[in-house]
């Protein structure tokens, strides 16, 4: 039982619907374990001790009553952007620090129903905006591979506690990268399905045309399981796509054969540094290995993903977070007038980044620069969609990097831009809608660094190809085994 | 100088759906405070809105109705302000693509004119809470101390309704209004009640010259809580800014609010604030494609067009215009009518028994005329019996009121106690002889020139035939025999 905290998410359902050992054993042990490893990491703001006590004896009752759960007794790490009630849901922001949410979003609901036991509230950059975790008003996040570098954001505090083994499943949500970036630099598979594949009703819009919920795990075969089990139609999501629903889990492969795998030429890693390009050759050298054939495809305008993005972005969430008025919940500062108190309010409650992205967002719109900025940043999504369409004409998935590089140490991209950059490799995914993954591709030592940082291979296929893509992850990570040739350094002793 | 007001009308009409536009609340007028919401109409984090097929419906059948053109290709886009009792912060509306494009409101004064004035737009959008001012003693905002808000009303589905400024007085705004609630009532689109809320208007007043082209400064008028208080508002404001041009003055452009008790408007904004709403498109919500299978399902549920329905009445049947007026207003009431013309081919008739002694049965008793044991089919009956003098007037009367307890077929009951009217000459003459035996005094008056006494002599062979008798055949008889 002592390793049981560092099972996959496959190994726990198996047992426990086996009956090899209890939700509720696993459960004790988890929290245990995360209350000795949350001082070091801060992947949770907060742990919800009792609630995974209550929902792991109703899952064994269930195993008992003879029910079989694809993820029973999983325990689950759930980004603060998401509902679950009566949780605190704060989206790592001073606004809505205490509030708590009466009702459950319909992905987390789904994992619930699975068999998942929800053990924490993760942390997360304040509404989802930016890419270190460094970005929560609510609490510090560490990396669990070297605790003086961020964790990646805004997944971190979900990336975290996977990587560390305080959940064998986080929900991450990804706007521009937000899975995809914090599973590259914790070691983690980080799979973002097909825009309306997976339900945003109860996910707190970060920006609504974008937003997307996804698995963090260990395994391309948990992001398989969790997938399956989150995804498909939501009549509460009107954007959620209402079209047969693929399982992937079942349809994992060993090899490449036949695959064409496309890399794009814009995409060169070269000025990565010379270790990095290495590591890159490597993988797509692999992939090779495996049967796939490689070829060179183009995305001539994936370059203009981030000043699109950042266009886009900041205009949805400058609306999306308009509710945030102190009307009705959350903080509230007063003022002589409701005027003064929208303005003290938002003031007080919004960090600096979130307010930079509104002010952005409510330039974009503005009368006189909506068809400069909003509408040409529409063209540009729908000609770098357009890009990729042509792409997978001559190859069925993608590959390219997940980062520019392995994780930094805090404080390091203090000027926005350069943490924008951070996301440069996965943003054009993102406005195209694509699903897209990272998968652990190797090791670097940074520069100065105390120890190896892992890197992620990013693969992204065309709309609704998930299972050919968690396929080709599954088959490359199977052959390449690069998560497991590191562990976390945090202190695991007491647990084993 | 002369001056013509040019009038623009914008309405916000709540549609009739079992549900809220964009989640699953009731839409009911009404209730305690914030019963009726769920995470979506309070905006909590993370709800998303899913629109209601209902009110998309109802639009494009109004639209419909009012000789819109339907475009293939409909969005919702958000627009974006502060007010504490819209839960987003922003409306959910339509901008530049609504549902339905153009149309005109036909409409008639009670002097019988058709008038028409064409819409500038028709589009969907979300109600908002309602916010009661507390502390201030009046409910006024100005000196309160806080405010409750209550969201029930957030979220019912709202068709926005804006005129062109072609109305031109405060009789020509009300039988416009007038036309649009009868319109949309007709269609079962809205309640359009101004006392619950579902029918509110502002109406947009300016004056110029007559003969001039160009537009004066308009004012903003709003608080119309009757259609009474918008003909009061408009002619108050239309004598307001004549007197202010007629003094040398410039009219402001402003919103003035309808002081019904002091019968005046008041200024409420001078400055108009300069919004700008950053419309753009809903991403919470999908463009909608609108195909044309789905709007020609939708035009066969269209009833005929109330100002149609009114010109047939007026020109074709001869009703004067508060008779159609009335019949329209209360659509089952010309459903009935309609009907009842159809298997009478009198119109005339069926007027006068559909207002006149049904309307009164109707008053009397509670129960609606089309709702009552009179089908439309006995009233036909009915109306061919005295056609064809079958029976007279008197013995319909009684009829009906045998008909509305529920005696059915008034055919029937014709035949079953032979109530036919009797119209053979030598009949009634036996029986005018017998009253006149019994009547000697009588008679001896008339001769004496007391004519009046007619009356009463043709009252009597009336009874003595048990009503049966033709009267005017009996009056002739009757007549006859005393001046022989």
């Amino acid at each position: 039982m002592s390793d049981s905290i560092e099972r996959n998410a496959a190994e726990i359902a198996r047992g426990v619907n086996s009956g090899a050992f209890s939700a509720a054993e696993l459960t004790r042990s988890m929290l245990a374990h995360i209350d000795r490893t949350e001082p070091q990491v801060g992947a949770y703001l907060s742990v919800l001790h009792e609630r995974a006590a209550a929902t792991a004896a109703r899952v064994d009752e269930r195993i008992k009553q003879g029910e079989r759960l694809p993820l029973a007794g999983v325990p689950l790490a759930v980004k603060d952007n998401m509902c679950l009630e009566g949780t605190r849901t704060t989206c790592g922001s001073k606004i809505l620090e205490h509030w708590t949410s009466p009702y459950t979003a319909t992905a987390v609901q789904r994992l619930l129903d699975a068999g998942c036991i929800p053990v924490g509230k993760a942390n997360m950059d304040e509404f989802a905006m930016g890419s270190s975790c460094e970005n929560s008003a609510l609490g510090v996040t560490r990396n669990p591979y070297d605790l003086e570098r961020v964790p990646g954001g805004s997944s971190g505090g979900s990336a975290s506690a996977v990587a560390a083994f305080e959940a064998a499943i986080g929900m991450g949500s990804d706007t521009g990268g937000s899975i995809r970036e914090p599973a590259a630099f914790c070691n983690l598979v980080g799979f973002k399905p097909t825009y309306g594949r997976v339900s945003r009703y109860g996910l707190i819009a970060f920006a609504s045309s974008l937003d997307q919920i996804g698995p963090l795990t260990r395994t391309v075969e948990d992001a398989a399981l969790a997938y399956d089990a989150m995804g498909g139609h939501d009549p509460m999501d009107a954007t959620s796509i209402d079209r047969p629903f693929e399982t992937t889990a079942d349809g994992l492969r060993t090899d490449l054969r036949g695959v064409r795998v496309g890399i794009v030429r814009e995409f060169a890693t070269k000025e990565l540094g010379p270790e990095i390009d290495a590591l890159y050759a490597k993988a797509y050298r692999d992939l090779e290995a495996l049967g796939a054939e490689l070829v060179e495809v183009a995305l001539p305008t994936a370059e203009y993903g981030l000043a699109t993005y950042y266009l886009i972005a900041p205009a949805e969430c400058s609306s999306n977070l308009a509710r945030f008025d102190g009307v009705r919940y959350g903080l509230r500062v007063e003022g002589a007038n409701v005027h003064e108190m929208y303005e003290r309010t938002r003031a007080a409650g919004f960090g600096p980044e979130v307010k930079r992205r509104i002010l952005i967002g409510t330039y974009a719109l503005s009368s006189g620069y909506y068809d400069a900025y909003y509408v040409r940043a529409q063209k540009a999504r729908t000609l770098i969609a357009q890009d990729f369409a042509k792409a997978f004409a001559s190859c069925d998935l993608i590959a390219a990097p997940a980062a520019s590089s392995p994780a930094f140490t805090f404080n390091a991209k203090s000027d926005p831009y350069s943490m924008y950059l951070m996301d440069y490799y996965t943003i054009p995914m993102s406005l195209a809608g694509l699903p897209a993954l990272s998968v652990p591709c190797g090791w670097v030592t940074p520069p100065g660094g105390a120890s190896p940082m892992p890197m992620g291979l990013q693969l992204t296929a065309p709309l609704f190809a998930e299972r050919a893509l968690l396929s080709a992850a599954h088959a490359y990570e199977r052959a390449t085994g690069h998560a497991a040739a590191q562990r976390p350094v945090i202190a695991m002793e007491a647990t084993q | 100088m002369q001056y013509e007001a040019v009038i623009g009308i914008e309405c916000h009409v709540e549609l009739k759906t079992a549900t809220k536009m964009f989640c699953g609340c009731p839409n009911e007028f009404g209730g305690e405070p914030n019963t009726k919401v769920c995470p979506v109409c309070l905006a909590l984090p993370g709800s998303l809105p899913v629109p209601n097929r209902a009110a998309i419906d109802h639009m494009v059948r109004a639209g419909l109705a009012v000789e819109a053109a339907i475009p293939t290709f409909s969005k919702f886009d958000r627009k974006n302000y502060f007010y504490p009792d819209m839960p987003k912060d922003y409306q959910i509306s339509q901008f530049d693509m609504p549902l339905t494009q153009g149309g005109v409101v036909k409409y008639w004064l009670e002097d019988g004119t058709m008038k028409s004035c064409r819409l500038t737009r028709i589009h969907l959008e979300e109600d908002t809470g309602k916010s009661t001012h507390a502390g201030s003693g009046d409910g006024r905002i100005s000196g309160s101390t806080y405010s409750l808000i209550d969201f029930n009303r957030a979220g019912v589905p709202l068709m926005e309704c804006v005129s062109e400024p072609e109305i031109h007085s405060a009789d020509e705004a009300v039988a416009y209004l007038e036309s649009l609630r009868r319109t949309l009532q007709q269609l079962g689109v809205s309640d359009v009640k101004m006392e619950e809320g579902s029918l509110r208007c502002d109406a947009n007043v300016s004056i110029r010259p007559v003969g001039a082209s160009e537009l004066g400064t308009k004012t903003e008028i709003k608080n119309m809580n009757s259609f009474r208080s918008v003909h009061r508002a408009i002619q108050s404001e239309i004598a307001r800014q004549i007197a202010v041009v007629e003094a040398g003055e410039r009219i402001v452009q402003e919103t003035r609010g309808w002081d019904e008790i002091n019968g005046t408007t008041i200024s409420m904004r001078s400055k108009e604030q300069a919004h700008d709403y950053r419309y753009f498109p809903d991403p919470d919500l999908v463009p909608m494609e609108i195909t044309a299978a789905y709007v020609d399902a939708l035009r066969e549920t269209i009833p005929e067009a109330p100002w149609k329905r009114f010109l047939r009445y007026t020109q074709s049947y001869g009703l004067n215009v508060l008779q159609a007026t009335q019949l329209i207003d209360t659509q089952p009431l010309a459903s009935y009518f309609d009907a009842v013309v159809a298997a009478s081919d009198n119109a005339q008739q069926a007027t006068n028994f559909v207002l006149g002694d049904l309307s009164r049965l109707a008053n009397e008793s509670g129960t609606p005329v089309w709702l009552s044991a009179v089908s439309p089919e006995h009233l036909a009956e009915l109306i061919v019996l005295v056609d064809g003098k079958t029976i007279n007037s008197k013995i319909a009367k009684e009829l009906l009121v045998r008909m509305w307890a529920g005696e059915g077929s008034p055919k029937a009951l014709v035949e079953r106690e032979g109530l036919a009217q009797t119209s053979d000459p030598a009949a009634i003459e036996a029986f005018v002889v017998d009253v006149l035996a019994a009547n000697e005094k009588s008679v001896n008056d008339y001769r004496a020139g007391k004519t009046n006494v007619m009356g009463f002599l043709v009252g009597q062979v009336m009874k003595a035939s048990r009503g049966k008798a033709d009267p005017a055949l009996v009056n002739d008889v009757v007549k006859k025999k005393l001046e022989q």
